[in-house]
């Protein structure tokens, strides 16, 4: 659409830039307020300069927590992409059970987090979880509490249920948006479905699959209650993710300085990525799919 | 003759036949999948019907003795459900706010080029992708210095952070969807800007703002960290609530679970309402 230039619009937006000034500008000050300063308490702050970045930088707790960041956000994606992916190729195209699925494929979007955690936590225990029960019983030697790859599985696999029917849901709406038209042409054309999927319906979906990319990437970037409540980042300090660390940090050691250094370069990364992924779906946007 | 027709049905079919079968692995495949989705709630509920006796004790598929009690301890007990109406007044306050504010800015995106629009767009998304973990701390030294620490207001304009930008988002992509003509054309009507937009194009996307307004509702209501680090008595959420569920005398599971089930009731029930639109808001209205 052709968009007029009119700076009077500035009006129209003020009320979001007051809002968001207040709950994002201000907040945002004080704590690159507090990663300049050090103190003593009594609320005597003195001046600190870098030094609570090059402290961070420097110690390897933040490298180890964003490297498990990295790990537990790029395994997600991998399983969650293409699983949301093949879920949407086969769900049906209207009718009753379209709806059905819609709506059973929702729920766990719709479920406080932290009751996420609650669910898995119970689901996965020996002694009274469905999981953890039929585990053991075939003999598998699961414990979430005390055995790294098992609390790994463990939130992977919740995230997996939590968030994969947010990837087939936008695959289906971009499924749902090719015309009959491009079908019957590959038809024509011969195409094996493996051609139909390469070639017509992946690059429909492109635009979406970013969203999707981007939503799932920022969100599990910034995973918190989930895996607090069901391991609360242990055993041990192995699925301590970078939100679990920072809150550990800020709210439990109260070590102001260090935290806030944590998070402006935290929030410095997530900016950085996010700018990518703008890019490249204005670029999508720009080239109509 | 015979010969002819039967030449003719017999690959139709096979083709029937074959899609019988491709529709049946679909069905299969999604099956296995809705059953995956399903098993951690149905366990849930399971657990939520049974006393704690039977939780610990027997390791049972469906309830032996089936109660209500654990539903009933929650209903009954101002402190719970107390829980379940904090949760929902800041919710509800969230989405009129965020709804309030993000119309005219999507409108704005939406029709004019303005100085500074596309930075000021994505500066909204940037929020949208902030960690609600970085902003936990200066939130609480925000609202406790302005005094509203522990009121559902202070969540509520918390939760705005994430949730206006995704409101704008969604907003802005239904209203690209709306011609500018008729927009033109009210004006030359002689509507007023605030008139056109309540009476005129407010029904147009009504859809649109009903999605915005269930996003909202979404995200405010599954959201922890903050709302549990804004509120200690006053307003407390029914999901920082749970975890009093941790006595003395061990977990009740049974009331943890309810509590649970309890949770995922509202949910539920307006998904129903968008069902149609949820991919398209998920997209941010970009499909």
């Amino acid at each position: 659409m052709d968009k007029t230039v009119n700076h009077k619009a500035w009006f129209l937006v003020l009320p979001v830039l007051i809002l968001v000034a207040f709950s994002a500008v201000i907040p945002l000050m004080t704590v690159v307020n507090y990663s300049v300063q050090d103190t003593f308490g009594q609320n005597e702050f003195f001046w600190a300069g870098l030094e609570w970045f090059e402290e961070m930088l420097a110690s390897d707790r933040m490298w180890d927590a964003l490297g498990r960041q990295l790990m537990f956000s790029g395994i997600i994606l991998l399983i969650e992409v293409p699983l949301g992916i093949f879920v949407a190729l086969n769900m049906p195209k209207s009718g009753f059970w379209a709806s059905f699925c819609l709506v059973v494929m929702s729920l766990p979007l719709l479920i406080p987090w932290n009751v996420v955690g609650t669910i898995w936590q119970i689901f996965g225990r020996v002694d009274i979880g469905l999981l953890g029960y039929t585990l053991d019983l075939i003999g598998v030697d699961y414990n979430y509490t005390q055995d790294t790859f098992a609390a790994w599985v463990t939130i992977i696999v919740m995230d997996v249920w939590h968030w994969t029917s947010l990837v087939a849901l936008l695959a289906y709406a971009g499924l749902k948006s090719i015309p009959d038209a491009y079908y019957q042409a590959a038809k024509i054309d011969q195409a094996s479905r493996w051609k139909v999927f390469r070639f017509i319906e992946l690059p429909k979906m492109m635009g979406v699959l970013m969203i999707a990319v981007l939503l799932r990437f920022m969100d599990s970037f910034m995973i918190y209650t989930e895996p607090f409540v069901v391991t609360g980042g242990g055993p041990g300090n192995a699925t301590t993710l970078l939100s679990i660390d920072l809150v550990k940090m800020a709210l439990g050691q109260f070590d102001l300085g260090p935290a806030a250094a944590f998070s402006i370069m935290y929030f410095l990364v997530i900016l950085l990525i996010s700018w990518v992924f703008y890019t490249v779906m204005t670029n999508l946007d720009k080239k109509g799919m | 003759m015979s010969d002819a027709t039967a030449a003719d049905t017999l690959p139709t079919q096979s083709a029937r036949a074959a899609r019988r079968v491709r529709v049946n692995k679909s069905a299969l495949v999604m099956a296995a999948y809705l059953i995956f989705l399903m098993l951690p709630i149905y366990w849930l509920l399971n657990m939520s019907l049974k006393t704690n006796t039977e939780i610990l004790n027997d390791f049972t598929l469906v309830p032996n003795q089936l109660t209500f009690a654990n539903y009933a301890t929650i209903l009954t007990d101002p402190a719970w459900y107390m829980g379940y109406v904090n949760s929902l007044i800041y919710v509800v306050m969230n989405t009129v706010i965020s709804l309030t504010v993000a119309l005219p800015a999507a409108y704005a995106f939406s029709r004019y080029h303005f100085m500074g629009d596309k930075h000021l767009f994505f500066w909204l998304l940037t929020n949208r992708m902030a960690p609600p973990a970085v902003f936990a701390l200066p939130f609480f030294q925000l609202y406790s210095s302005v005094g509203l620490f522990d009121t559902h207001i202070a969540v509520a304009l918390a939760h705005c952070l994430f949730n206006v930008p995704l409101a704008v988002w969604i907003l802005e992509g239904f209203m690209r969807g709306v011609p500018k003509e008729i927009d033109e054309t009210a004006y030359i009507d002689g509507y007023s800007f605030g008139r056109f937009f309540v009476k005129i194009f407010m029904p147009l996307i009504a859809s649109g703002i009903g999605v915005a307004a269930f996003f909202c509702f979404m995200f405010s209501w599954v959201e922890l960290l903050l709302s549990r680090t804004l509120t200690t008595v006053d307003a407390k959420p029914i999901a920082a609530i749970m975890t009093r569920t941790q006595g003395a005398s061990g977990i009740d599971w049974g009331v943890l679970a309810a509590a649970g089930i309890l949770t995922i009731v509202p949910g539920a029930l307006v998904i129903w309402f968008v069902r149609n639109y949820i991919a398209k808001g998920f997209a941010l209205g970009r499909v």
